[in-house]
């Protein structure tokens, strides 16, 4: 009865219909505003690409400013996916491995703990990364770098030839630190989520602590740590500052990752806007444009993983 | 947890905002002690200011002038209180975009209007034309950090050499040949550029190109070109590294080297004894300039070959860009008074110790016509 005739029904439909507005309105906004960045990108982008005497994706130089102007993505586009791959292979481990101690070996203090400093590595911004790499790190892993041309510079990939580290490997190893909290903190939550029925139900035929995380815990985040990953390669692919602080660029690509050179995207817009002339601006732009691409279609590949394995459906709301 | 979760992140936004908060005030204190030596020369010069209209007067532009309009501000603010003048060191390209644009009085470039950029600021000037003033001058110096070694000569050829890449040891025979009493360990050289676009990258590529063609083929600009050696991020990213690495070189205002206490270059340039990178002797080089600007603008073509003694040639020279005719109407007043206080003997005599040159006598006295004739 109170259902077809509630007293309060006028107030609940206006609320309805206020909130039903509001939720509607964020979701066009979001939509309003990628379109809006997407149409000046493009817009922008095709001024300068049609202007370009070079190949836009094929061409190892940026003389964007230059009379005729010069410039291609792929240095860039190299350095990009390669400085955030390493991140990934480097970060998504421990940061895993940070998760499940918090949420399963850890005493509740020390998880406790643990989660503060993890949230604190997240609140550092980009350009105190950056000093501490410059200032710190670069310094420091000159040791690393002839130790990894000595056993392993016959591949090619890390040879080494002195002077100071600042290569695509050690942004790699920077952005792996900066993306540590994100993903750790994301898997953490979606490992606590794991059902305890499972976990019990693992324990009681007699499965060890890790048994149970293989058997019940890691099945069940999968898709989780995955999404976790994507935020973290989103942060990687974007970074900025402490890219630009760290690395030596240079337009070409070097068979060793321990060479110094190479770039970014967001590392050469921050590079060139400063000085560009309305050309170069545009150019950076289209490259700007490059990266947005390139994240849509590692977000969309990530979409695809999840959508595969939905047992776990808070990652795919 | 959720309510944990932001009770921590709290407690960390605390935290952080404890330091930053420490180190703004650090950081004011610090530019206040650097100002106060200063204080009285400042009210002497202050009372020479005619002032203008009250007006809000917006630059931007070259950052190479922040240190040099951050003193000039500071002066003529406390003379005239009624104006207040905002420049922001966003990069001469960046600067002049916004002064095509309208949105500010005058920019501030380290290099000289190009033609098309002359072209486009007719739109905006709508009478006249964007005109180019030389304002401060200032020596580039070549910083190096070789362990043993704190005398280095070096000339145009060498040090394009090295910075292509062509000269890799620092002790080669053409070192050598310029250096004989120095002890040139076989370290490998570690050449460092701005991996930002820059004037400063422009300045010096134009130097080695019009000094050693041989030695540097490649075209002078604002973004690097030479093969090989190190990018860095601004002058203090080419001071940090070159401090950090033995066997490094690099370039930087000369600001970035005194300040970091880094030894620079002297260079071999012809002259009986090799020159060594002071405001002084950049003041000298810029007094071999050429005006090749037309009718107002006094754009300088610099001569990097001089062999005039203790002239330094590697030097950049930034202007202030404003029209000639149709300036914007409820600055022009302020913008004349302001820029002639910049060019008066007092104004140019503020920047010595700042690492900035003076613009020698006979040019800024055209740039002081110039600046009257403004409307």
């Amino acid at each position: 009865m109170a259902i077809e005739n509630p007293p309060t029904q006028g107030a609940a439909r206006k609320g309805d219909r206020i909130f039903l507005g509001l939720s509607r309105g964020s979701g066009i906004a979001l939509l309003v505003i990628m379109a809006a960045i997407a149409v000046f990108l493009t817009w922008r982008a095709a001024l300068a690409i049609s202007a370009d005497e070079g190949n836009f994706l094929t061409t190892f130089e940026w003389d964007a400013n230059g009379d005729p102007p010069v410039f291609g993505i792929a240095v860039l586009a190299f350095g990009t996916v390669v400085s955030s791959i390493i991140a990934m292979v480097l970060a998504v481990p421990v940061a895993v491995g940070i998760a499940l101690f918090i949420s399963h070996y850890a005493p509740r203090k020390m998880a406790t703990t643990l989660g503060y400093v993890v949230d604190l590595l997240a609140a550092v911004p980009s350009i105190v990364y950056g000093l501490w790499g410059a200032l710190f790190l670069v310094p420091h892993l000159t040791g690393l770098y002839e130790w990894l041309d000595q056993f392993l510079g016959w591949t090619g990939l890390f040879a080494y030839e002195g002077g100071a580290a600042r290569s695509l490997f050690t942004v790699g190893i920077l952005l792996a630190i900066m993306i540590l909290p994100i993903v750790t903190n994301v898997s953490r939550e979606v490992f606590r989520q794991a059902p305890k029925m499972h976990e019990e139900a693992a324990l009681a035929l007699g499965a060890t602590r890790w048994e149970v995380i293989r058997i019940s815990v890691l099945p069940f985040g999968r898709s989780g740590v995955i999404s976790a990953s994507m935020l973290g390669l989103g942060r990687a692919l974007g970074e900025t500052m402490a890219v630009a602080t760290v690395l030596s660029p240079s337009f070409l690509i070097s068979a060793s990752l321990l060479d110094p050179g190479g770039g970014t995207f967001a590392q050469n817009i921050a590079a060139g806007f400063k000085e560009a002339g309305s050309m170069g601006r545009d150019a950076l732009i289209a490259s700007g444009l490059v990266l947005f691409v390139i994240t849509l279609l590692v977000n969309g590949a990530a979409r695809l993983i999840i959508a595969r394995r939905k047992e776990y459906s808070g990652a795919n709301a | 947890m959720k309510l944990q979760r932001t009770n921590r992140l709290r407690a960390a936004a605390v935290g952080a905002l404890a330091v930053s908060g420490a180190l703004v005030l650090s950081a004011c204190g610090s530019d206040n002690n650097s100002g106060g030596s200063g204080g009285e020369s400042t009210s002497k010069a202050a009372s020479n200011i005619k002032c203008g209209e009250d007006a809000n007067l917006l630059a931007s532009g070259s950052s190479a002038q922040k240190n040099a309009m951050d003193i000039w501000t500071q002066t003529y603010q406390s003379a005239c209180s009624g104006t207040q003048i905002n420049y922001k060191p966003t990069g001469s390209g960046a600067g002049i975009q916004e002064f095509l644009q309208g949105k500010t009085a005058f920019a501030g470039s380290d290099s000289a209007l190009k033609p098309e950029e002359v072209a486009q600021s007719k739109k905006v000037c709508k009478s006249g034309q964007g005109i180019d003033l030389p304002m401060v001058g200032g020596p580039v110096a070549v910083t190096y950090n070789v362990s043993g070694v704190d005398d280095l000569v070096l000339d145009a050829e060498t040090l394009g050499k090295i910075f292509d890449s062509e000269i890799t040891k620092w002790n080669d025979p053409e070192i050598k040949k310029l250096n004989p009493d120095a002890k040139l360990p076989g370290t490998k050289i570690q050449a460092f550029h701005r991996s930002d676009e820059s004037g400063t990258t422009d300045n010096f590529t134009k130097y080695l190109n019009s000094a050693a063609p041989s030695a540097w083929k490649h075209e002078p600009a604002k973004a690097w070109a030479g093969k090989g050696g190190q990018g860095a991020d601004g002058s203090s990213g080419i001071a940090t590294n070159v401090k950090q690495n033995d066997g490094a070189i690099g370039y930087v205002e000369l600001s970035y080297a005194t300040g970091n206490d880094l030894n620079s270059v002297k260079l071999d340039t012809g002259a009986s004894e090799p020159v060594e990178a002071t405001t002084d002797n950049a003041s000298k080089a810029i007094a071999d300039a050429k005006v090749t600007g037309k009718g107002k603008d006094l754009a300088l073509e610099l001569n990097y070959k001089t062999k005039t003694e203790g002239a330094y040639p590697i030097v950049l020279v930034t202007y202030e860009i404003a029209c000639d005719k149709g300036n914007k109407k409820d600055s022009l007043d302020a913008m004349k008074s302001f820029l002639t206080y910049t060019a008066s003997e007092d104004g140019q005599k503020a920047l010595g110790d700042k690492g900035y040159a003076p613009i020698p006598d006979e040019i800024i006295a055209k740039v002081r016509t110039t600046i009257d004739s403004l409307s």
